[in-house]
């Protein structure tokens, strides 16, 4: 690791099959990110931005190239070291908030704990991020129950409840409206500077982008503009 | 917590839910049932066995003693025996079958009474006109007949001269004369009985008998009842096996299907609790532990519906089969069904815990 990244990937590429056909999703990524740092990933439709995520969750293998997580080289690591990454290190947050729509608000965040095993009392930082996402009076109910704001507040919950080292957020506020888009971004970024969480999100939206500390932009499989 | 999930999972889906339980519950009141039906029929004949009151049994060497086998004995045997020592009452019946457990006895009334001090009329009286027919309880509620009915037998008509109590002797019974006529048995014996002058010396007068009559089987009250047993119901053994087969197969169908829908209806959320670091272990987990829940769930509804059976064939058939409640193959008949539940569970669990996490995020 150099520097005290959390995240570096030097070389990455990614190339799909699809048929007869190759889509090279990455043609080379060199990132390198700090721990607690604020990090926006903008770009086309197609430029490879969700590719890289995958790749640094452990949910699909890169072709070439490495990645170093918490100093961690993820190449060689097999299907399972991989689930034991996003258990333990990376989490994410999606556009589509993708919560557990049987389950009420708590047993969603509590699911993640039992993922984990973790049991006892929720970490104090927790319960300081808990305070801030607002959904207090809202655990004991579903999720359709909730605005799509609240949704999402949820699945940050989830996501950092286990104090992962890393959060991806894959266009956050995608669905979201003006003013709920507004108080996601806000949460996000008080996480960042109250109990210094690395957030890597993905957006389409330059208002949204300003919230972070750095903004890298993508292209073709590749990054253009740190 | 994963208990929750798999709770409101089953819940979710509460008409499949309650249909896989049906499913898996009615293999597991076939399969008690029916082995209720053995015990129950067997224990019914060893009760009438009992209750004919002789000590000592004689049958021709190729009968049975739960079949009828065929009128082989000659009548002269029944005068042979009287004569031995310690035997005080012999006689002899001709039993017909008409049917799978079902038969037509012939008995000298005036000397079979002598045997257990007489049936116990519930209603009416002994023979006296020559086309009367005695009935026991559960013939008579089985075929709905009373006093005084008309009922049709080996190609004749019979009127109800008398209903008995159940429990001694045949469920039909006719003067023995008139059996061996109508079956052109004149002066053959299916069974003779004989009572002792006391049961004490039961052994020793089989020992003596067996010495003079080697063409016969001869046996104790205690050895007859010990016959008795599945063995002797080969058609209900092989239908319980067959029965034990069809419900592991359609309980597995039924929970394939169930949970094989369920897995593809879930995707996303597989996919959901993968992208939270969930192993297939984990997932694997969900699914058994629904399976496992819908079993339980189907062996209860299972037994509870072995006593409506039990009702029904005490309502239905009395006379022909009586079901008993065996506790000791509740446990066996969850655990068959289970076994089918479980087999049925593998495949779709499989598909779960190797789905690809990606491909099941984007499934809608
Ligand atoms: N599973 C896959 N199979 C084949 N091709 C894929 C797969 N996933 C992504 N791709 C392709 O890889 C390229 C990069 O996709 P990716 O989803 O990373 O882009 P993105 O920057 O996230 O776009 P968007 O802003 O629309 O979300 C695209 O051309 C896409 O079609
Ligand atoms: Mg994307």
């Amino acid at each position: 690791m150099t520097n005290g990244a959390i995240i570096e990937t030097r070389g990455l590429k990614k190339t799909y099959r699809q048929g007869d056909m190759d889509v090279q999703a990455l043609r080379g990524v060199d990132v390198q990110v700090q721990s607690g740092e604020f990090l926006a990933i903008v770009g086309p439709s197609g430029s490879g931005k969700s590719t890289l995520f995958h790749i640094l969750g452990g949910l699909t293998p890169a072709t070439e190239g490495d990645v170093l997580i918490n100093g961690q080289e993820l190449r060689g690591l097999s299907e399972a070291g991989r689930t034991e990454l996003r258990r333990t290190t990376v989490s994410f947050v999606f556009q589509k908030y993708n919560l557990l729509p049987t389950l009420t608000v708590r047993d969603n965040i509590e699911i993640a704990r039992d993922i984990a095993k973790k049991t006892g009392p929720l970490d104090p930082a927790f319960l300081k991020a808990l305070d801030m996402l607002g959904i207090g009076h809202r655990l004991d109910h579903k999720p359709r129950a909730l605005s799509g704001g609240e949704q999402q507040r949820v699945a940050i919950a989830r996501a950092i409840v286990n104090g992962p080292a890393i959060l991806l957020a894959d266009e956050p506020t995608g669905n979201l409206d003006t003013e709920n888009s507004t108080n996601v971004l806000g949460v996000l970024r008080d996480l960042n500077h109250t109990i210094g969480q690395t957030i890597l999100m993905i957006t389409h939206n330059p208002e949204a982008a300003a919230f972070a500390d750095r903004i890298i932009e993508m292209r073709d499989g590749r990054v253009v503009k740190h | 917590m994963i208990y929750k999930l798999v709770y409101e999972n089953l819940k979710h889906r509460p008409l499949r839910t309650l249909l896989s339980t049906l499913v898996i519950g009615v293999g597991v009141t076939m399969i008690l049932t029916l082995v209720g039906m053995s015990e129950g029929t067997l224990n019914e004949q060893r009760k009438r066995a009992r209750g004919i009151g002789a000590d000592i049994f004689v049958m021709g060497s190729n009968s049975s003693v739960i079949g009828t086998g065929t009128a082989s004995m000659n009548e002269g045997l029944v005068k042979f025996l009287e004569s031995q020592p310690h035997i005080k009452v012999a006689t002899g019946t001709v039993v017909h079958s008409i049917g799978t457990l079902k038969s037509i006895t012939g008995a000298d009334l005036d000397k079979f009474n002598r045997l257990n001090g007489g049936l116990k009329f519930v209603s009416g009286g002994t023979f006296v006109k020559d086309d009367d027919i005695l009935i026991d309880e559960f013939y008579s509620r089985q075929e709905k007949k009373k006093v005084g009915d008309k009922l049709t037998l080996l190609n004749r008509d019979w009127r109800v001269a008398g209903v008995y109590q159940p429990g001694n002797a045949a469920r039909v019974l006719l003067p023995l004369r008139v059996v061996q006529d109508l079956t052109s048995t004149q002066g053959k014996l299916t069974m003779i009985y004989a009572k002792l002058d006391d049961p004490a010396n039961t052994e020793a007068v089989i020992a003596q008998l067996k010495s003079q009559l080697q063409d016969y089987k001869i046996f104790s009250m205690e050895e007859l009842i010990s016959q008795y047993t599945t063995n002797a119901l080969p058609e209900l053994q092989v239908f319980t096996k067959v029965v034990i087969g069809l419900s592991v197969f359609f309980g597995a169908l039924m929970v394939f299907l169930a949970m094989y829908t369920a897995v593809l209806e879930r995707t996303r959320e597989i996919g959901i609790l993968k992208s939270l670091g969930a192993t297939p272990g984990y997932i694997l987990g969900i699914l058994l532990r629904e399976t496992f829940l819908m079993s339980i769930l189907g062996a209860i509804v299972g037994i509870g519906l072995s006593y409506v059976t039990r009702w029904v064939m005490m309502v239905l058939i009395p006379a022909t089969f009586t079901q008993e409640i065996v506790y000791d193959w509740w446990p066996i008949a969850g655990l068959i069904t289970m076994a089918g539940a479980l087999l049925g569970v593998i495949y779709p669990a499989w598909k779960a815990a190797t789905q690809d996490t990606l491909e099941s995020l984007s499934y809608d």
